[in-house]
């Protein structure tokens, strides 16, 4: 493990539905490094297992086997809220990231603090009002004019552009993207896109993305993972990402799946 | 006209009731039954420690931390023992009713004669009721103040977003279990001091007295919300205690035109199921017209 590892999977197993008719293996002795810095994408059918290995890194669901280090911490066994302050997540569900009866400000509040404890202090100062109103500015939405809006009156695109400032706003060691453009139009997920591109640059972010879109599996990024019934089957770097099209991607994507078919 | 009065002093302490309701079913989005076991305890620990001499406010502040302890059982057997919601105030309440026994000593213990919460009041020889009306409106007011307050501090803004997104709280770093804990130890401590005051209004402390409680404290928000519609977070809480108001003067008009008050749970749970048929009643009447006046809003 190199001194440039801020995240570290190491044999990772996880099977549902253990010594039932229904057992199922979803991640099956899975292994791989990621460097400070880098911008994954992650690419695989259904069912791959992409979703269950986000989760055992966030600590929605533990792992029956293997290790996660994150900045050198082991955290495989850790609560989600208690490796909350190293994990920003923005999830496929628009509705999933935010409150929707609390204001945008509010929701903002709660994200700065982040896995901080919670005490008898103002939940939210004037001081940060202002700070919420220029990053808000930044996103070039409008949204610094719905501060005091209740979330649930917001689109799913700008409740999860909010989803995404709330995710990087306090820099997380790595930030977890679960197909977050998935349930958008096409044009509000290339602009949610975008963002997500833009913040990661500024706040030189470690972010692993999963998409089921070839092309910005390939444009985004500096690496990509392909997984298929639970383990990664490919592994290219960003030259190798470079020389490919989205065509011969979906055509090595349907050899693998295709391998995957023939044998079940 | 003292009808009226009276009434509406009811509404005040019921109100507090309904605060604690809204608390679970509205801020933590938590359908708690522990509020029925936790009212008649409220009574019953007030009325306990006034019969042995103790002041009628340390009393009543007694009952509201006992009344904690009611919530904190619950939130342990939700949050450690995985016991769904339901079924955990179920528990808590059906034990509960052993020691409400234990605490009375009998299914009735009577207050006549006893001091009261609202006696510091009485050197200004109030018409009847009004004493209850004044108490009732001050506690409501500092109630009311206090939880604004504390709904505006980290904490608070985390137990409201445990309740409106779990999910996304535990993301956020927010220990979900403790503020469940929180919330349902509030809610059960306002419950069960409102079941002191009420206790101390009625002159007696009663093992039945917490039937209908979740129904009447749901009855009492939603009256609120009906009627005053979508508010902030402190006119949510003003409209709480409003609606417990209406509440009682809907209880003093059924009474009026002759209904028993044996018949006054089978009205609650009427009013309630009314109120809350309301909205699906309306949209089935008017559809199309709200649905065009909806689209055009957005
Ligand atoms: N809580 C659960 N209980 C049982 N099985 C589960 C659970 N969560 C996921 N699975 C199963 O694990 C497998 C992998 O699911 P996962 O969500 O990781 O796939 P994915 O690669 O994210 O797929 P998609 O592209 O559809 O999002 C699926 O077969 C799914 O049915
Ligand atoms: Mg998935």
């Amino acid at each position: 493990m190199s001194v440039n590892t801020i995240l570290d999977i190491q044999g990772l197993s996880k099977t549902y539905q253990q010594k039932t008719l229904n057992e199922h293996q979803v991640l099956k002795e899975l292994s791989f490094q990621v460097n400070k810095g880098d911008f994954i994408t992650v690419i695989g059918g259904n069912g791959s297992g992409k979703s269950s290995l986000l989760n055992a890194i966030a600590g929605s669901s533990i792992p029956d086997k293997g290790k996660i280090l994150l900045s050198g911490k082991d955290i495989t066994r850790l609560k989600e809220e208690q490796r909350a302050d190293q994990i920003g997540r923005v999830f496929q569900d628009p509705l999933m990231g935010t409150a929707p009866r609390m204001t945008v400000a509010e929701n903002l509040a709660i994200a700065f603090r982040r896995g901080k404890k919670r005490r008898f202090r103002r939940g939210i100062t004037a001081n940060e009002k202002e700070l919420y109103m220029d990053l808000l500015a930044k996103l070039g939405l409008g949204l610094e004019r719905r501060l005091d809006s209740e979330m649930g009156l917001l689109s799913g695109g700008q409740r999860q552009a909010i989803t995404l400032l709330m995710a990087t706003m306090k820099k997380p060691a790595i930030l977890l993207l679960d197909e977050h453009t998935a349930a958008l139009d096409p044009k509000t997920a290339q602009t949610i896109l975008s963002l997500t591109s833009q913040r990661i640059k500024e706040e030189k972010l470690t972010a692993l993305m999963i998409t089921h879109n070839m092309q910005d599996a390939l444009t985004y990024g500096n690496r990509l993972l392909m997984l298929d019934s639970g383990k990664i089957v490919m592994d290219l770097s960003q030259e190798e990402k470079e020389s490919l099209t989205a065509e011969s991607l979906i055509l090595l994507f349907q050899q693998h799946s295709l391998g995957f078919d023939l044998s079940s | 006209m003292d009808l009226i009065v009276t009434a509406t002093s009811q509404g005040f302490l019921w109100g507090i009731m309904a605060l604690g309701i809204f608390m679970t079913y509205r801020i933590l989005n938590l359908p708690d039954m522990t509020a029925e076991g936790a009212f008649p305890l409220g009574g019953a620990v007030a009325a306990q420690l006034i019969l042995h001499g103790v002041s009628p406010v340390l009393a009543t502040a007694i009952s509201f931390v006992i009344g904690m302890l009611a919530g904190a059982i619950t939130a342990w057997l939700i949050t450690k023992g995985n016991v769904p919601d339901l079924l955990a105030g179920i528990l808590t309440m059906t034990g509960l009713y052993s020691i409400n026994l234990r605490i009375l000593t009998r299914a009735n213990l009577s207050l006549l004669g006893e001091e009261r919460l609202t006696d510091f009041l009485s050197g200004l020889h109030l018409p009847s009721s009004f004493d209850t009306l004044f108490t009732g409106f001050m506690i409501c007011t500092v109630l009311i103040f206090l939880l604004v307050s504390f709904f505006k501090t980290e904490i608070g803004q985390a137990v409201i977003a445990t309740g409106d997104n779990e999910r996304m709280a535990r993301s956020m770093g927010i220990s979900t279990s403790r503020m469940k804990a929180v919330g349902l130890m509030l809610s059960n401590g306002l419950v069960a001091m409102a079941g002191a005051m009420i206790a101390q209004d009625n002159g007696y402390a009663d093992i039945s007295m917490g039937i209908g409680t979740i129904v009447i404290g749901l009855a009492a928000v939603i009256i609120g919300e009906v009627v005053f519609g979508n508010l902030s977070f402190t006119h949510r809480l003003i409209c709480v205690i409003l609606g417990a108001i209406i509440y009682r003067l809907i209880i003093l008009f059924v009474l009026l035109i002759g209904l028993e008050p044996n018949d006054l749970k089978l009205i609650s749970a009427v009013i309630l199921a009314f109120c809350l048929a309301l909205p699906s009643l309306r949209k089935s009447m008017h559809l199309h017209f709200f649905d065009r006046k909806e689209q055009n809003e957005r």
